[in-house]
């Protein structure tokens, strides 16, 4: 090598380690990534009846994949265009922590440590829900505070695991944990009688008993309602953007219902005087551009998706088989929890 | 006139070479280049995880570890509850995946060495038999094989309330089995140091027997004194001590049994199953070693009037034990590193107790650290064992 092409090598040496060092690789804003993939990626369960699963032909639906498809209508137009990627429990914070999911519709439960150590931002719960226990009838047991010494069957990485761990310390009572990562074998195994105790939410006790259990009526879910555990969708903190479209999706959903815009009636309620109406379905130009969105965007939710009650009822209420009471799921002027902001 | 060997002056004087021609500064060059290259990717990709984690507002560091983990374990061997940290909860998942790992070894080795000594059977059966068992568990997935295992003990067996009962104390069920064990007493301490002494002075006498057999030829009850010298003065000092025996026995209460000694259906269906499916490897790796012992070793040692299992234990074992073990630590190694399918049939390995603290922590950069780090070094460390035992069985060449 003469002189010459051993400076030019080090220069070029120098140039490439001074870009490497300046700019760490990051995800850009998640909007852009959507419309230029012109897909949501969207973060479900493997198979939870009524929230997040798949059919025979592979067709996801649920209560969550009805928030997907609600974000696809809004951001392109099209519910269909959602890419769903099933998840573990363990599974889900590191795919969304990553990149890999644009947002995790999970039936993941709102707490402080995943709002900051794990650096999420939840949207506004869509399902309030409580950890239980299902046990089977021949065990005679009447409450939850008779199973002292039992096996329970949970999912590693969960607020189910740790509440259960609560729960037995308070009441000064030892449990076998038996812990297994994926639904079906958690499922599988109380059904066969390895574990005394199944614990999971309530609404996922309802779901298993009615689509897993080889006879629904010989499993009891026992009365107590030991935690909360609000079920919001996930986004990852750094992207204010996609967390408003995510939040008001889900508002425009509870608003909707509020204001008796349902899929059958969106199209005559297009030409109805009501400002609220007007505003929400875009006829009043302005929300949509606010977030970065057509103006039609609650247009297409309610048209292609439903609003927050239709999809209840559907997935998880009285036209599904596990006929859930709307209870706290309910709207705000029906003594229920749902609260859309204004659309304004 | 003496000859003396020609003076430096006389060789021919050294080329004075530019630096960026001589051959040993190109080498070091190359290599301090490529050393900066891979420096160089490595500290991008951990600036570029550090600064993303930041901008996410993800925790990093170690802290988290003196947390407390509140998630029960089922099955410790040290103690632990849900109030203790995320650290401890790490070290019995350590303990109980080097407690699979040992038994495993230790069973493979002894079940794999059986299975290829049966291969080479005369009698046809047998070594039919062998082999089928040996294909079918090399070929299909271990995955596959851990589940099987895993439903069999579990379906198989009753509720406890209808547990079998094959022993006075000892009870089968869909939980496990359910074992009676001694309390501890402090006798017992005792007995394990003698025992200890027995083992080492039996070690003593093999060695001079051995010497005395390989000068003069004559034979020494070996087993016999070493059963005695190791058992004996435990037993003796148990029965002076007035046989202090209490036993734990496992008590049907509720739901499950307490007290006596447990093993879990996942745990024992991880054992039977690594065992199962690494033994038809080791099998197959003990074969080749005694076939790789020439023939005329074999045939030497009949001539001389040895019996067959002394010539196969005597002879043809010990030179076949070098070809043996390379291949022989990489099964060890590989059973290692399958026992983390646990995570699957829910026995609380290392690996299932580090994916729930990832879970947990949001932490997952630092929890995968561990993880490697810690089967890095069990890994290491039977590699280096093995490498002692390999070099001590080496053949040493003139």
């Amino acid at each position: 090598m003469t002189r010459f092409s051993m400076l030019r090598f080090g220069i070029a040496a120098c140039a490439l380690t001074a870009v490497v060092w300046s700019a760490p690789a990051s995800a850009g804003p998640t909007l852009d990534k959507i419309k230029a993939n012109g897909v949501v990626t969207c973060g479900v369960n493997t198979g939870l009846a009524g929230f997040g699963m798949p059919d025979k032909q592979g067709n996801y639906t649920g209560l969550d994949v009805d928030i997907c498809r609600a974000l696809a209508a809004a951001v392109l137009g099209d519910a269909t265009k959602v890419k769903y990627v099933p998840t573990t429990a363990q599974q889900r914070f590191p795919a969304l922590q990553s990149g890999e999911v644009d947002v995790l519709a999970r039936n993941t439960t709102w707490t402080l440590l995943r709002d900051t150590d794990l650096g999420f931002n939840f949207a506004p719960v869509t399902y309030y829900d409580g950890q239980g226990f299902m046990v089977a009838k021949k065990l005679g047991i009447k409450s939850a505070k008779e199973l002292n010494g039992a096996t329970v069957c949970v999912q590693p990485g969960t607020t189910t695991e740790l509440n259960l761990a609560d729960y037995f310390r308070t009441n000064k009572m030892t449990f076998k944990p038996l812990v297994i990562e994926k639904l079906d074998e958690v499922e599988n195994a109380f059904f066969a009688g390895r574990c005394d105790a199944y614990t999971t939410d309530r609404s996922g006790l309802a779901a298993t008993r009615v689509s897993k259990a080889p006879n629904p009526d010989d499993y009891v879910i026992l009365p107590e309602v030991i935690s909360k555990e609000p079920l919001a969708p996930a986004v990852r903190h750094g992207d204010d953007e996609w967390f408003d479209i995510v939040k008001w999706v889900v508002f425009a959903m509870f608003d909707a219902e509020e204001k008796g815009v349902t899929q059958k009636n969106v199209d005559e309620m297009l030409k109805s005087d009501d400002p609220e109406i007007k505003r929400m379905l875009g006829v009043t130009a302005g929300m949509g551009k606010a977030l970065h969105l057509d103006d039609k965007w609650a247009y297409n939710i309610i048209k292609q998706v439903g609003n927050y009650g239709e999809c209840f009822d559907r997935n998880v209420g009285k036209d599904s088989p596990l006929k859930l009471d709307r209870g706290l799921n309910a709207l705000w002027t029906n003594e229920g929890l749902m609260y859309g902001a204004p659309i304004r | 006139m003496a000859r003396t060997a020609p003076s430096r002056a006389q060789v021919a004087p050294v080329q004075r070479v530019a630096p960026w021609r001589d051959v040993r500064m190109r080498g070091i060059a190359a290599q301090v280049v490529t050393v900066g290259a891979v420096a160089t990717v490595v500290i991008y990709c951990a600036h570029n995880a550090i600064v993303n984690l930041e901008q996410r507002g993800i925790a990093t560091g170690f802290a988290f570890l003196r947390r407390e983990a509140a998630f029960e374990i089922s099955s410790t061997l040290i103690e632990y509850s849900p109030a203790s940290t995320y650290g401890r909860a790490l070290v019995v998942g350590i303990l109980n995946t080097l407690l699979v790992s040992f038994l495993g070894i230790v069973l493979t080795t002894i079940f794999g060495t059986l299975l290829g000594i049966a291969r080479l059977s005369s009698n046809w059966l047998v070594q039919r038999v062998t082999g089928g068992y040996i294909e079918i568990m090399r070929n299909t997935p271990l995955l596959l094989q851990l589940i099987v295992w895993w439903d069999l003990l579990r379906v198989s067996a009753p509720l406890p309330r209808e547990a079998f009962k094959p022993l006075p104390g000892v009870f089968i069920s869909n939980r496990g089995l359910n074992l009676p064990i001694p309390v501890w007493q402090p006798i017992y301490l005792w007995m394990i140091a003698v025992l200890l002494a027995g083992a080492i002075a039996t070690a003593v006498v093999a060695h001079r027997m051995h010497r005395r057999q390989e000068l003069t030829g004559k034979q020494f009850p070996l087993v016999w004194t070493g059963v005695a010298l190791i058992l004996g003065p435990p037993l003796l000092l148990f029965l002076l001590a007035g046989a202090p025996l209490e036993l734990d026995v496992p008590v049907l209460q509720g739901f499950n049994f307490v007290g006596g000694e447990s093993v879990t259906p996942e745990f024992a269906a991880l054992l039977f199953g690594l065992v199962a499916y690494t033994s038809a490897f080791a099998a197959e790796i003990v074969r080749s070693g005694i076939l790789s012992v020439s023939k005329g070793q074999t045939e030497a040692a009949s001539a001389l009037g040895l019996r067959p299992s002394w010539t196969l234990r005597l002879v043809v074992l010990p030179q076949a034990v070098r070809v043996i073990v390379p291949p022989m630590t990489s099964e060890y190694l590989s059973l290692t590193k399958n026992s983390s399918l646990a995570v699957y049939i829910g026995f609380p390995d290392f690996v299932s107790i580090a994916n729930t603290e990832a879970n947990q922590t949001g932490q997952v950069v630092e929890v995968i650290a561990i993880l490697m780090a810690v089967y890095l070094t069990i890994s290491l460390t039977i590699s280096v064992l093995m490498n002692f035992y390999n070099r001590y069985v080496a053949l040493v060449e003139r």
